[in-house]
């Protein structure tokens, strides 16, 4: 057995860090509270090799293994968790399902502007009434000559309304088989494309500056050979897209439970009540050490179920495991560093806040604690 | 243009609480998060800045143990082209000249047109570039805020002068300059950048690798040494202010306006 990192992934571990610290620490608070998506920023994260990690070098990225990523997306959550989205996203469900399923042509297309992040690109697959239920989906799209035409709508896609939005990918019935179930196929969908229309959601409790969108879709014509690979196999991209995807929100958790984690200690260290840094008080010291230990469980579990789909063994399980329990650490320890921040954890002038309300979505974002615990059972055999 | 760049691994003080060991004989260096000197790689920036517009290559060197190759292998994802490791169990405990022996050393086995120090480490005492130029018999100049390069015989280099004030010098190359923070905006390292070093070997010269006898350098040879570290007592009218950056704010003007400093 072997814990240590590789070169390569220490370092990018430390410099990811450094960025993070140096570029998106700085403006957070106020991108967070105007709920604005920064392109800037976005571009500056393009800049220093943030998307595209996992893409071969011939279109435009890092071609790295799975694990930096994660630490690259960990790094960016441990300081902010709408950029960690837009980062996650990005490249978990944005580029993900081009590089993985994508013709040579639609690679070359859209890969080497998506890998700079001066191009964004969504993942279409919540509709207002299938969200869990992602078969009771409505969209469809029928063949018409070497044309496909796309009727329907999308809800909560992230990256899909912004400055850099170039499309998103689309997830349609388009037949049924013959035991009477849909049948699914994904198509990519560029911005300005007749008919398709992408309007930014507002409002939202948590990753305030990270863009999310609905998506409409009206009588849209796209091209045959905008299918995503091939007619048909929409339901396993998109399911094998999830697994993926999994694994960048446990890292999220992970990073913000870090960032909070430290953020809390650095404050027990420093705040005296009864003649004595509240450290000193078992009742604090004994929830940081709680968080710290809980850290250590977290990371082994998602370095573990990253290494598992390198070595191209099944993951699924794990990655389902490290999704919930990454996440819902987040929701502790975020918990209890507002509370060992006393009333200040509770103004925005403290990171912890917005750690607290940006940890919620993902317990809920690409599929619910619920449903990951239901995946779990299955595997256990429940 | 070669351009040789003397780098040095410190502790990070943006990344570490620094806290004086229990005996007072050094920090307290477990757990401590290492980085390159700051003033260092405003000099690697400049360098690469400087090849990048008249040509050349950049190679950065440091004196250290293993783990001190980080710091090369990081300015090299940077954009600096070559690596050298100068390690040897001989120059532990070495004084600052002693260091400067090490990279004159070093400076001669290559053939460089111009050599780079920062202007001082995080733990150092500024005295490194000075004395590398002094033993190489080379100009200098310190503190170096500007450097444009007039022709392959000279550069223009200007220079923070106290109170502000700058100063503007030609100087002839080779030499020696010790680079200002400031000078330049340091690029941040890329993921492709990583990727293109993570694994290259780094040389590494030792004592006799460098024709360096122990008399010279290390423990041995060194003519400063440090008696003690502390943190020093607290004076009388030292005062520190309490509370959230507004409040400390808030008592410092009242303090300023109490005592005269601001009308
Ligand atoms: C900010 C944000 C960004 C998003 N980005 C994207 C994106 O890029 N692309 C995309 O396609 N989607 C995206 N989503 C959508 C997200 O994946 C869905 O919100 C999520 O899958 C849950 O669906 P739902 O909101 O419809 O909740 P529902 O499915 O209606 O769930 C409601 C509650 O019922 C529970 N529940 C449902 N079924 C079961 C069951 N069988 N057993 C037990 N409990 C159950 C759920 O766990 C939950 O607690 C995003 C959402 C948000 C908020």
């Amino acid at each position: 057995m072997d814990f240590d990192l590789n070169t390569e992934q220490e370092m990018i571990r430390k410099e990811v860090r450094k960025f993070a610290e140096k570029e998106v620490a700085p403006v957070a608070m106020a991108l967070d509270e105007q709920e604005a998506f920064s392109p800037e920023l976005t571009k500056k994260m393009g800049d220093i090799g943030l998307f595209g990690m996992f893409v071969p070098e011939e279109y435009g990225g890092q071609e790295l293994d799975y694990i930096s990523y994660i630490i690259a997306v960990e790094e960016i959550a441990r300081v902010d968790g709408s950029q960690a989205a837009t980062i996650a996203a990005g490249n978990s469900l944005g580029i993900g399902p081009i590089n993985y399923f994508g013709t040579k042509r639609q690679k070359e297309k859209y890969l080497p502007t998506l890998c700079t992040g001066k191009g964004l690109w969504g993942f279409g697959l919540t509709e207002p009434t299938a969200g869990s239920d992602a078969g009771a989906s409505k969209t469809a799209a029928i063949q018409d000559g070497k044309e496909w035409v796309l009727n329907g709508s999308k809800i909560f896609i992230t990256n899909a309304a912004c400055e850099l939005s170039m499309g998103v990918t689309v997830q349609a019935i388009t037949g049924h088989k013959e035991n009477g179930r849909p049948e699914y196929t994904c198509f990519l969908v560029e911005q300005g494309t007749p008919g398709y229309k992408a309007l930014p959601m507002h409002g939202k409790m948590m990753w305030r500056a990270s863009n999310t969108a609905e998506l409409y879709f009206d009588d849209v014509r796209i091209p045959e050979e905008n299918v995503l690979g091939k007619p048909g196999e929409g339901f396993h991209q998109m399911l094998s897209t999830l697994d993926g995807g999994r694994l960048s929100i446990a890292a999220m958790g992970l990073g913000g439970a870090q960032g909070a984690y430290e953020a809390a200690l650095k404050y027990a260290k420093e705040r005296v009540q009864f003649g004595k840094p509240i450290s000193r008080f078992q009742a604090i010291a004994f929830k940081l050490a709680d968080a710290a230990t809980e850290l250590e469980c977290a990371r082994n579990l998602l370095y573990k179920a990253c290494w598992l789909r390198s070595k191209k063994r099944p993951f699924q399980k794990e990655a389902a495991m490290a999704k919930v329990y990454c996440s819902e650490l987040m929701g502790r320890i975020a918990d209890n560093a507002v509370q060992i921040h006393g009333g200040y954890g509770l103004m925005k002038e403290y990171n912890v806040e917005r750690f607290f309300r940006d940890q919620k979505l993902l317990d809920i974002g690409e599929g619910t604690s619920e449903i990951q615990r239901l995946v779990i059972s299955r595997y256990i055999g429940c | 243009m070669e351009i040789l760049v003397c780098v040095k691994r410190v502790p990070d003080t943006s990344e570490n609480e620094i806290e004086v060991n229990s005996d007072g004989t050094d920090i307290e260096r477990d757990d401590l998060v290492y980085s390159v000197n700051e003033w260092d790689n405003y000099a690697v920036e400049e360098a690469i800045q400087i090849k990048d517009k008249v040509g050349g290559s950049v190679t950065v060197v440091t004196v250290g143990d293993e783990e001190s190759e980080e710091v090369l292998r990081r300015e090299m994802a940077m954009g600096a082209d070559n690596g050298i490791l100068l390690e040897d169990d001989a120059f532990e405990g070495s004084d600052g000249k002693g260091i400067a022996a090490i990279l004159k050393a070093a400076v001669e086995k290559g053939n460089y047109d111009l050599i780079l120090t920062g202007a001082q480490a995080d733990d150092g005492a500024a005295q490194v570039g000075g004395m590398l130029a002094a033993m190489l018999d080379l100009p200098y100049a310190s503190l170096v805020n500007f450097i444009d390069v007039s022709d392959d015989k000279k550069l223009k280099v200007g220079r923070e002068i106290e109170g502000g004030n700058q100063e503007m010098n030609e100087i002839e190359l080779p030499c020696v300059l010790s680079i200002q923070t400031g000078i330049n905006e340091p690029r941040y390292v890329g993921i492709r950048g990583i990727r293109k070093v993570a694994s290259v070997e780094i040389p590494t010269h030792g004592a006799s690798d460098l024709g360096l006898g122990a008399d010279a350098v290390g423990a041995g040879a060194a003519k400063v040494k440090r008696l003690d570290y502390f943190v020093p007592e607290l004076g009388e009218g030292a005062e520190m202010l309490e509370g959230s950056t507004e409040e400390k704010v808030a008592k410092l003007i009242e303090l300023l306006k109490a005592k005269g400093g601001i009308k």
